[in-house]
């Protein structure tokens, strides 16, 4: 057994990632040298990952409030009024360092963590969404960590049994060191029936429920805390080991216990484990807490309390249960086959008590744990403005039709087929729109209503302008949102960067925040949950700034969801806001002309509101057949994917000069439409009287896409390299 | 129709087969654990939906095919009970010996999600009746264990008696190793037993049943079920 009192040496606490004056802290507030456990307790609970210590300030700037909005952040994730007597409540979080240690289960509980945080609420999940960015695919490790994440991914979701809708995949070079993992999931409660995670009643029983406890993963929201080196592998014993099917059986008796009210306050162990669950319920609840961790399920023997306190060994809860429902609850579980122990009890005296062998290992002020954390107002500095690209000074080294076959057989552009197909997205029952569109589309119950959702971010937009881009992360979600139907209503944040410590990453940082909170204000578009994940960083060499923002909108009835294939021949093609022609960032410059510089394409937050507020209405009013917004690649990029997921071709009218400009510009605010040609006129005179500007671009048939004074290309020819490119890649080939 | 649907720790497809079943009969199916001894007084079609029972540990459906409600589906099944398995269920009733085969990996060793084309090659079984002997029906696959195989003498009987009822196809109904997805032999996607009471699948019909949702081709299979348990009654 590890001894509770060893000498507390400068090595034993960096160890634990403290620094010195953080150390000084800790003293100072408990007028004494911490025993081990206590050390560990708080090295969890003031870790970068729990405490966002560097974050919080900034956090604070973010819109969080609307009408619609039942919780924002702070909770295991946010809710929000969907109507009917419905909540959704739904988060993102990130698992991107264990994801790179251990690509499988690292990817595999992070979707068990975010599913565990919504049906904490009381929801049942209804759908998974993942962000992935993974290094150049020319990087040697990369292969092997898709292979690795999708498999993870799909492996935890499937079995637990919540389709996988939507997400996105990206490569960069920068992401050779630090693969990203956002999961998102959404879930669906009745509004008067949210569980949170603050415990009430004084001598009240604290439940351990779920798997036991295992030495995996102990320090891991530690390890997430830091930045990686060359000994990176050698962490592998910090990632924790999924288990869906003890996730899926945790669901069904968590949602049975809440269904028999025998729920005071629940929270999940995630990140430092029984540590933070049992600090938050006391602590938001105003009482002290009591554990014993004699009681405690473990699976290993001879497990020390500091190793109980800090393990994550997955799929476990902690619950304060209504005292006289114990027996009732405890059947519950049993049937289900998991751990039921009494192992703690809250206390009038606000103080975390841990023991063990009748022992007092931790005696602690409970709510200081959280609120003294540190705070940091980190310096920083503002990223340099790249000069803007007028898109005449760029020479175009290809033609338009080669440069729109390269750019649809890119590694971001090309069809993520092989990566969705190994995800289940239709179980349920519930999913309307499937992956490959600009967001899915989840039937709500036996409906009318149905739940768009999106994660989105263009990191090279971020990384060459933060505000712009973060603005930008927000837009595209809700414009996307928007392009399927959908009223946006709010968003989970999930902020990836690299290490805070260096002033220019917390200006990215910073940066990226503003954007976001002026797009949020500007499109009142709430942000209920979120996660932040910092020190993506090796050897020095930080990821692009991602902030993945991930959405959720409201549809009347989903029937009426609009899809972005193209319907039949012979309609009229639109385009709505206006004529593109920037290429600073784009992907064809980027793709085509082998350069990532130039500013990012400017977001005007009021022309997007009146743009996306156009189109919506369109769509309500069954009077377009296909929509599908304008993003990476431009707007010859949308018309293929419109064309290719139709099999239908389509002949175009001339472009605006400087055509690369006008086919691949990447300008924001812009939708494709399609509507029946005998009602074009009277859409294009609606959308014009709405002080949008449209044009016509062309007209849907044939097999081909036809660009005047360029050889036609087939749409098959078109999807076999847009399908192409990852299987080829994976397989080895490219 | 009166369904069970049984539950085993970790199906999680017994929602959408409920809803299916409810939506094609009219009649919302009785949900039985996995402890039970007997199946519902006056069962008439039993159910094992998809998921992963028992996580897929030690070999997918090997737990379940011993729990306490399989020697009622035996029971049922030995006295001419319809028995349908999808999915886990086609897996669960190969490892309870009601269904001769194995469910491997899927060739590629991958799990895959997505439509697939299935010829229906008889028309005169109670699972089939509501489609046309050759008819192709677009239903989901999802699973990462389909790819299915017995012994040749096996593979002969099932060819010999007609009992291979779903096979992987072109669009166009053609036989073709680009078509069969999961690498199954003969592009065999569903068997029955020899007394035709009970089907395996690996697709997912109870899925493809809603117009507002997407294709309906998965309706017919229930469709006739339901028409067949209404003439025997």
């Amino acid at each position: 057994m590890i001894p509770n009192t060893p000498p507390i040496t400068p090595e034993l606490i960096a160890e634990h990632g403290l620094k010195p004056d953080e150390y000084q802290r800790i003293l100072d507030l408990i007028g004494r040298e911490p025993t081990l456990t206590e050390l560990g307790i708080f090295s969890a609970m003031w870790n970068e990952h729990c405490s966002y210590k560097s974050s919080k300030v900034h956090l604070r700037t973010l819109p969080t409030k609307a009408p619609w909005v039942i919780q924002g952040p702070g909770e295991n994730a946010g809710v929000i009024d969907i109507g009917d007597g419905l909540a959704c409540v739904f988060k993102m979080e990130s698992h991107n360092h264990p994801s790179y240690i251990e690509p499988y289960q690292g990817a595999a509980t992070g979707v068990g963590g975010i599913l565990r945080d919504v049906f904490t609420m009381g929801a049942r999940p209804i759908a998974c969404l993942n962000a992935l960015s993974f290094g150049a695919p020319s990087h040697p490790k990369t292969r092997h960590l898709v292979s690795g994440v999708v498999a993870g991914v799909g492996g935890y979701g499937n079995s637990f049994g919540v389709p996988t809708v939507g997400g996105s995949v990206r490569f960069h070079t920068r992401y050779d060191g630090n693969n990203l993992v956002n999961a998102m999931a959404v879930g669906i409660c009745k509004k008067d029936e949210i569980f949170y995670a603050a415990a009430s009643g004084v001598g009240m029983p604290i439940v351990y429920l779920g798997s036991k406890t295992g030495r995996d993963g102990i320090h891991g929201a530690s390890m997430a805390s830091a930045e990686f080196g060359e000994d990176s592998e050698a962490k592998r014993p910090t990632v924790q080991v999924g288990d869906p099917f003890s996730e899926k059986l945790l669901l069904e008796a968590c949602l049975e216990i809440m269904a028999k009210d025998c729920v005071i306050a629940i929270q999940d162990m995630g990140a430092a484990g029984l540590t933070c669950s049992a600090v938050e319920m006391g602590a938001k609840g105003d009482l002290g807490v009591t554990l014993d961790l004699d009681k405690v399920p473990c699976r290993e023997e001879r497990m020390s309390a500091y190793e109980m306190m800090l393990s994550e060994s997955q799929e476990r809860m902690l619950m304060v249960l209504k005292p006289e429902k114990e027996e009732e609850a405890e059947a519950i579980f049993r049937k289900w086959g998991l751990d039921f122990a009494v192992v703690g009890e809250t206390t009038p005296s606000l103080r975390f008590v841990v023991k063990h062998q009748g022992e007092v290992m931790a005696d602690l002020p409970i709510k200081e744990l959280g609120d003294q954390a540190p705070e940091y107002h980190r310096p920083f500095t503002d990223s340099a403005k790249p000069a803007v690209i007028d898109a005449a000074s760029v020479e175009p080294p290809h033609g338009t039709i080669e440069a729109l076959e390269m750019l649809l057989a890119s590694p971001d552009l090309c069809s993520k087929r092989w990566v969705w197909e190994q995800y289940d997205h239709i179980i349920l029952g519930n999913t309307v729109q499937r992956p490959g569109g600009d967001a899915a589309v989840v039937r709500v119950q036996d409906g009318p209503k149905g739940l768009a959702m999106t994660a989105d971010v263009t990191p090279r937009y971020c990384e060459a302008d933060p505000f712009e881009g973060g603005k930008q992360a927000v837009a595209e979600c809700w414009r996307n949102l928007t392009a399927v139907g959908a009223t946006p209503l709010a968003i989970t944040d999930n902020l990836n960067f690299g290490n805070p410590e260096r002033p220019e990453i917390m200006g990215q940082f910073v940066g990226a925040v503003r954007g976001i909170a002026e797009a949020c204000k500007a499109l009142d578009f709430p942000v209920v949950s979120g996660n932040v994940s910092l020190y993506n960083e090796t050897n020095g060499k930080a990821i692009l700034p991602t902030p993945t923002i991930g959405g959720v909108g409201l549809i009347d009835d989903f029937t009426k969801s609009a899809t972005l294939a193209f319907k039949c021949e012979g309609e009229a093609i639109l385009l709505i806001g206006g004529n593109p022609s920037w290429l600073g960032q784009s992907m064809y410059l980027r793709e085509v002309c082998g350069r990532e510089d130039g500013a990012p394409p400017p977001v005007d937050l009021a022309l997007e509101k009146r743009n996306g507020d156009c189109v919506r209405a369109l769509i309500a009013d069954g009077a377009v057949s296909a929509v599908h917004d304008i993003s990476d690649g431009g707007l010859l990029v949308a018309i293929a994917e419109m064309a290719m997921a139709s099999g239908i071709g389509a002949v175009l009218l001339e472009g605006v000069a400087p055509a690369h400009g006008f086919w691949f510009g990447e300008d924001q605010a812009r939708y494709v439409v399609t509507v029946p040609a005998a009602q074009a006129d009277a859409v294009i005179a609606r959308v014009t009287a709405a002080g949008v500007p449209v044009s016509r671009l062309g007209t849907t048939g044939g097999d081909a896409l036809s660009l005047v004074g360029e050889r036609p290309v087939r749409v098959s020819a078109l999807r076999e390299r847009f399908e192409g490119w990852l299987p080829a890649y994976m397989a080895g080939g490219v | 129709m009166k369904a069970a649907v049984l539950v085993f720790p970790g199906i999680n497809r017994e929602r959408d087969m409920a809803r299916t079943l409810r939506l094609v009969s009219g009649r919302a199916p009785a949900m039985v654990w996995h402890t039970e001894g007997e199946l519902p007084a006056g069962t008439d079609l039993v159910v094992i939906p998809g998921g992963f029972s028992y996580g897929d540990y030690l070999r997918c459906g090997a737990i379940a095919a011993r729990s306490p409600v399989m020697d009622a589906v035996r029971r049922h099944a030995a006295a001419g009970g319809l028995t349908l398995g999808v999915c886990n269920g086609f897996q669960i009733l190969c490892e309870s010996g009601l269904l001769p085969g194995v469910l491997m990996r899927n060739q590629n060793l991958r799990f895959i999600c997505r439509e697939v084309y299935l010829r229906v090659e008889r028309s005169d079984t109670p699972f089939t009746r509501g489609y046309n002997a050759g008819q192709v029906i677009r239903v989901p696959v999802a699973h990462g264990e389909g790819n299915y195989i017995a012994d040749s003498e096996t593979i002969a009987r099932l060819e010999g008696e007609g009992r291979v009822l779903f096979r992987y196809c072109a669009p166009d109904g053609m036989i073709d190793p680009n078509w069969n997805h999961n690498g199954a032999i003969n592009a065999i996607a569903g068997i029955l037993n020899e007394r035709g009471n009970v089907l395996g699948m690996m697709p997912h019909p109870e899925n493809h049943v809603e117009a507002s949702i997407g294709p309906t081709d998965g309706r017919g299979l229930f469709a006739g079920l339901v028409e067949a348990l209404a003439r025997a009654a």
